[in-house]
């Protein structure tokens, strides 16, 4: 299944959308999400945090009706143990919420990524297929 | 015994049956386990759970390796059927069909590591008319290079077909801005000798 966190590092590939703003994040449409226990771990959490787009992530969480437990600004300087609360709050979100069916549409070329069975189909067209990277 | 990626592509080969047949044997379980476990070894991640890549995953015999060792990871795979094995044995991570000699589609600085076993060489073979080698090799590495965070590591064990085919993908490697070497296993058995390409992706950004 596709964790919410995962979809903030997607990509499309396609030809031209690489270096395109538009195209990042995917956009969902027609989302079932599913919620797949997962072990808690904080170190990892506050760990991927920096790395996470925080306006990407309130798009992605929005559209899927879960933003309720993302606070609108990234936080900073999080202590695994301090922040332990705010971490199992964002664990759920990123780790547990799980695509298992819809799409993902690429704002800048129109590409639809279908979801079947919690997997992405990423294939290209011959014609979208960057010649180079 | 002729090479699997000389009779078909992956997709292809990899048909309902073959995926069943590889992820049940025993042989192959146990191998892959042990070169699953050695390309842990050489990525050199720090002690605390990291976001990894596993490139051409198939029914993901390594990702289970991975979520033991407490990864969170992504697996692409071309193969449907190799997909379809690894969702009936619930694996955590999450899965893409995927053509890796298009790109890894994740933006740039993703990944804390990647590994790949007994895939690359497949990128070596020209089964469709656009899939030119060389210009498979350089997509995939380009992207590789890219989705890794600066100084992550990326380990391909692979089956190397001639000398020439591992200076060709290293010469590429290295043009896209890959550091690294290969590492030989049991250099002195032909039967168990093991290639790991162990890759750098640029030097660690300067703690703040
Ligand atoms: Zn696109």
């Amino acid at each position: 299944m596709v964790k919410v966190l995962t979809v903030n590092f997607l990509t499309c590939a396609a030809k031209g959308c690489t270096s395109s703003p538009k195209a990042y994040p995917l956009h969902f449409q027609d989302a079932e999400l599913i919620l797949q226990e997962m072990d808690f771990n904080p170190v990892f959490i506050a760990n991927i945090l920096p790395r996470v787009e925080w306006p990407a992530l309130l798009t992605t969480t929005t559209e899927l009706g879960n933003s309720a437990n993302v606070p609108q600004q990234k936080p900073e300087d999080v202590d695994p143990e301090r922040d332990e609360e705010m971490l199992k709050a964002l664990h759920e979100v990123l780790l547990e919420t799980q695509v298992m069916s819809g799409k993902l549409v690429c704002g800048n070329c129109g590409h639809v990524y279908e979801v079947r069975d919690g997997i992405p189909n990423m294939l290209l067209n011959e014609h979208e297929i960057p010649t180079s990277a | 015994m002729s090479r699997p990626e000389h009779i078909a592509p992956p997709e292809i080969f990899y048909n309902d049956d073959e995926a069943q047949k590889y992820t049940q044997n025993s042989r192959v379980q146990s191998i892959q386990a042990e070169m699953t476990l050695r390309a842990i070894d050489l990525l050199s991640l720090p002690d605390s759970p990291s976001f990894l890549l596993d490139i051409g995953c198939g029914s993901c015999l390594s990702g289970e390796i991975l979520s033991e060792e407490g990864h969170i990871w992504c697996g692409l795979d071309i193969a449907p059927s190799m997909l379809q094995v690894a969702l009936e044995r619930d694996v955590e991570g999450d899965l893409f069909l995927q053509d890796i000699g298009d790109g890894i589609p994740f933006r740039a600085g993703t990944f804390d590591g990647a590994i790949s076993i007994s895939v690359i060489q497949w990128l070596c073979n020209a089964d469709k008319a656009a899939n030119a080698p060389g210009v498979r090799l350089r997509r995939f590495f380009e992207t590789l290079y890219a989705s890794l965070r600066r100084g992550g590591r990326a380990v391909c064990q692979f089956y190397p077909e001639s000398e020439q085919q591992t200076a060709l993908i290293m010469q590429i490697a290295t043009k896209c801005g890959f550091g690294g070497g290969l590492v030989v296993d049991y250099p002195d058995s032909k039967k168990a000798r093991k290639y790991y390409l162990c890759l750098v992706a640029g030097q660690p950004d300067a703690p703040v």
